[in-house]
């Protein structure tokens, strides 16, 4: 047999290569010390769904109660209402709310997205309600052809409404109800 | 050298008009069925290959203007993943169609060569100018690239908000308005309207 040695020496190795591993093995599985297991993050705290807080405390409506030392999670990103609807206005000269969706609208120097609907031309052809007369007077009153330019940003006194919780608590009262109380207030 | 190469033009055009000596009719009809497969094969791929979105915005033109205000839209971003690149919308999706548009395409090589559009500035000079084209082309074809995602025919008026229903029965309905009428700037922010109607 030619290759004797050569099998000898092939057996040989592989004899040490299985000896060194099960050292390895033994070795390394016995002296390596558990890792501790990571202790489990803390979780991070939600907000109390009605947690106004203690009166008084209500400017930590932001954190929403959470310690200083936690960190809390966001709340959800809140939904635009949508449907179209017109909403009371809380006193007579409240720029109404606007009842749907604005995403994506351009409105700069270049185009106004909004008077696409909402401008006296073209109220008829989207049955928008137009911008009222007031939008088309300067400072002096006068009345211009086109929308007064300090009037022309839209989202400066109109904005949609979402269905976030308020972070604040609100004793806002209608001037109706302050002229008339209901009986027993 | 007019001399010469009128010589090798003349012995060329010879040789083309002879017909041919060593090969049978069988052997031509079907290597040049061969390589016409071969051919359209390359030159469909290479028509494709510049239809895609990574070849538009391989030159800083399109890449830095356009295809950033793009990012921002919900063509680009959605919460369902389903996109339009810019082939979508800017070539038609037929065959004769888009090989015609390949074709006046070739003058948008030309604005690449000379660097029409090469500056932001430059850009925004122009941008009435460009977008006018487009408009002008999905007037003319009733928006057929939006209407090959959003067909009327399929909308569920009732899953809309009550007003876009309302506006897209009484005017994208009756036919009387196309997608393009109201919807300009859907994609890109809109350039100086003065004077452009807008639906």
């Amino acid at each position: 047999m030619r290759n004797k040695t050569l099998w000898i020496a092939t057996a040989m190795a592989l004899a040490l290569a299985v000896m060194a591993f099960s050292a390895g093995w033994l070795f390394g599985a016995g002296d390596r010390p558990r890792a501790p297991a990571a202790p489990a993050p803390a979780l991070p705290v939600v907000a109390a769904a009605d947690d106004l807080g203690p009166a008084g405390m209500q400017l930590d409506a932001i954190r929403r109660g959470v310690p200083i030392g936690r960190e809390a999670v966001p709340p959800p990103l809140a939904k635009v209402d949508n449907a179209d609807l017109k909403r009371e206005r809380a006193y007579p000269m409240q720029p109404p709310t606007i009842p749907h969706s604005i995403d994506g609208y351009q409105v700069d120097k270049n185009s106004n997205r909004c008077m696409l609907c909402h401008a006296r031309a073209n109220a008829a052809t989207f049955q928008a309600p137009p911008v009222s007369v007031t939008h088309y007077m300067d400072r002096d009153d006068q009345f211009l052809a086109a929308v007064s330019p300090r009037r022309y940003f839209c989202n400066q006194c109109h904005v949609v409404q979402t269905d976030a919780r308020p972070l604040v608590g609100n004793a806002f009262e209608d001037v109706d109800r302050l002229l008339h109380p209901p009986a027993g207030d | 050298m007019w001399t010469r190469s009128k010589a090798i033009l003349l012995s060329l055009w010879r040789t083309l008009r002879a017909p041919s000596v060593h090969y049978s009719l069988g052997f031509l009809t079907v290597a040049g069925f061969l390589a016409g497969i071969v051919f359209w094969g390359g030159f469909n791929t290479a028509l494709e290959a510049t239809n895609t979105e990574q070849f538009c915005t391989g030159c800083h033109e399109m890449r830095d203007n356009v295809f950033e205000e793009l990012k921002g839209t919900i063509h680009y971003s959605n919460r369902s993943g389903v996109r339009a690149t810019c082939p979508d919308c800017h070539v038609p999706h037929d065959w004769t169609d888009k090989i015609a548009r390949k074709m006046q395409a070739s003058k948008e090589v030309w604005g690449k060569l000379f660097g029409s559009i090469d500056t932001r500035e430059k850009f925004l000079d122009h941008r009435l100018q460009l977008a006018m084209h487009e408009w002008t082309r999905l007037k003319a074809n009733d928006s057929l690239e939006c209407r090959n995602c959003h067909d009327y025919d399929s909308m569920d008026l009732t899953r809309q908000g009550s007003r876009a229903a309302q506006i897209h029965k009484r005017w994208l309905g009756t036919r009387e308005k196309t997608c393009i009428d109201c919807h300009k700037g859907i994609a890109h922010r809109l350039p100086d309207m003065t004077g452009v109607p807008q639906g």
